[in-house]
């Protein structure tokens, strides 16, 4: 076996001499091979643990309408994920895509405003979530006095998810061949026509897929949450009311440390939420790629 | 004509409200914590070693300290595994295997940080904590845990990075001689250094971030810690913590750490841009 391969040095020393005396760099190939295979036998145990843990721990109790102490039921907390998602989506959605339009369809040249938007942007993908959390407490719950509610929930995870729809939504746009764009302009159609009725649905696979990354993000969160939706365990039932997320309902599971059963089931739940998730939104990115091909 | 100037604006509009975000959460955080650096002290603040919110004392310095430690950790377990993967993934990985190793790396972004902290908790800290016959709690642990969890980020910059290299400088290195792992490791990787220390970057900024998995691994104890055995605090553990129940001053600390916390993610931002711009030049 061959030890000295590995180093910049030691494979430059070794690129010297002749070929036939040259050594394999066998070590270099095990090096890669075994890290890749870190990587998926990482994953593989947590979602085989996770399972194995969790799947005897789910009961049909877990999934009652109401939640006491006695049974910390999950449902309440899975429709409130769920509320939560399509809240805050309702927000982010029409900003970010109206905003990806604004920046390929109307603007063509780099001025200061665009380039201030788009480090506006990557600074708001940049920043953690305990900091979104804090900021979500203190403008929405406290200076527009919407205390801990599922609307300042929805709205801090609407910022968290603008960024990331906004650059697929443009990424999917500027996907679209200009070939549809001088189509629709020859056949007399204004630039807003044109935008509605030819790009956005070319691209509409590629936004999908952004779309369900965000609900991935918003289903996945709980530091965010936790000081600006609260913890309450019923659902809410409008939208000043305050309520758990299943990520925060197994947060505290956990960390009070009496249900750990449950807390392996909720995992196993969310879990099968995030395959679910990971799997749809490759399934239109796929369907980006196929369109693309086509064109 | 009307309707196109007004969704011209109403565009616009949208787009403004990135900006808009960014600005308030700068003056939000900053309004709100500058008055604790104020009473405090900045300097008293910022290197007092003694968090003690029963005396009023304000020292964050064994949560910076602690967030250093773990996320300096984070880097040494998942920098090298993560680069690795990613010259595996675009240079050596079997078509085959590509299919299904590509969305095995898109998943482990995708999991929340909670089932990774809940993971840390019932399998590493116990794991650890009999290895060493310390409380499992620890900056190892938690550096493990974080490491694991910067894997996709690095993985999949480092990939593209790699994949970005033009072919020739491939077959260059092949037709003067070299082996494929030679010309992998001395013509490709290093074309691609900037993208991948951006990858390395975005990784250490996650990382600095990180919260719930954070929280439920590391211990927690707010004091400097002694070795990487020993339980610590980061910046983002301590918010989450104590803001539940914090009030004037001791909330207004909090705020404050907050603020450290964002100026630190802003240079790391800053970098990572920086080293963006230069791997387009």
């Amino acid at each position: 076996m061959n030890v000295q391969g590995t180093g910049m040095a030691g494979i430059l020393k070794n690129i010297r001499k002749p070929a036939r005396k040259r050594k394999k760099p066998v070590l270099l190939r095990v090096l890669v091979w075994g890290c890749a295979g870190i990587t998926v036998f990482t994953l593989l145990s947590l979602i085989i643990y996770i399972l194995v843990k969790g799947v005897p721990a789910l009961s049909p109790e877990l999934f009652a309408w109401e939640y006491t102490s006695k049974n910390v039921s999950m449902l309440p907390a899975i429709i409130n994920t769920v509320i939560m998602t399509v809240f805050s989506l309702l927000i982010s959605m029409p900003l970010g895509i109206f905003t990806a339009i604004y920046l390929t369809e109307y603007v063509k040249k780099e001025t200061l405003f665009i380039k201030i938007i788009r480090i506006a942007a990557e600074t708001l993908s940049g920043i953690p979530s305990i900091v979104y959390g804090l900021f979500g407490y203190l403008f929405f719950s406290i200076f527009l006095n919407w205390g801990y509610s599922m609307l300042s929930g929805a709205f801090t995870m609407a910022i968290m998810t603008l960024p990331l729809i906004m650059r697929t939504t443009e990424e999917a746009i500027l996907a679209v061949p200009d070939m549809y764009r001088e189509g629709s302009y020859g056949l007399g159609a204004g630039r807003l026509r044109t935008t509605f009725t030819i790009i956005l649905p070319s691209a509409m696979p590629g936004i999908l897929s952004g779309v369900v990354l965000a609900t991935g993000r918003v289903v996945g969160e709980t530091a965010a949450l936790i000081f600006t939706a609260g913890t309450a365990t019923q659902i809410a039932v409008n939208p000043f009311s305050s309520a758990r997320t299943l990520a925060v309902h197994m947060y505290s599971l956990a960390s009070e440390g009496l249900h750990i059963e449950q807390a392996y089931a909720t995992a196993v739940v969310l879990l099968f939420l995030v395959l679910l998730i990971n799997f749809a939104s490759s399934h239109f990115a796929k369907k980006l790629h196929k369109g693309e091909n086509k064109a | 004509m009307l309707k196109e100037k007004v969704m011209r604006f109403v565009f616009l509009l949208a787009a403004c409200m990135a900006i808009l975000s960014v600005l308030l959460i700068c003056v939000f955080l900053f309004t709100n914590g500058i008055p604790a650096f104020q009473k405090i002290g900045v300097l008293n603040f910022l290197i007092g070693t003694r968090w003690a919110p029963g005396n009023d004392i304000y020292g964050i310095a064994p949560m910076i300290v602690g967030t250093i430690y773990v996320t300096a950790g984070a880097i040494l377990v998942g920098v090298p595994i993560g680069i690795m993967t990613a010259i595996f993934m675009a240079e050596f990985c079997p078509e085959w295997l590509y299919k299904f190793l590509k969305p095995a790396v898109q998943l482990l972004a995708g999991i929340p940080s909670i089932i990774y902290g809940f993971f840390g908790l019932v399998v590493l800290v116990p794991l650890f904590g009999q290895l060493f016959g310390v409380s499992g709690k620890n900056i190892l642990t938690a550096s493990v845990l974080l490491g694991i969890m910067i894997l996709p980020t690095i993985v999949s910059i480092s990939e593209s990075a790699i994949r970005a290299v033009p072919r020739s400088y491939y077959e260059g290195s092949r037709s003067l001689g070299a082996t494929h792992e030679e010309a992998v490791f001395t013509a490709v990787v290093p074309a691609s250094k900037s993208g991948i220390l951006a990858g390395v970057v975005l990784g250490i900024g996650r990382a600095v971030g990180e919260t719930m998995a954070v929280i439920m691994i590391c211990g927690n104890q707010p004091a400097i810690p002694e070795g990487i055995l020993s339980g610590a605090r980061t910046l983002t553990a301590n918010i989450v913590l104590e803001m539940g129940y914090a009030a004037d001053l001791h909330r207004e600390a909090l705020i404050a750490t907050a603020v450290v916390l964002f100026v630190f993610i802003l240079m790391i931002n800053f970098i990572f841009s920086a080293l963006k711009r230069r791997e387009k030049a």
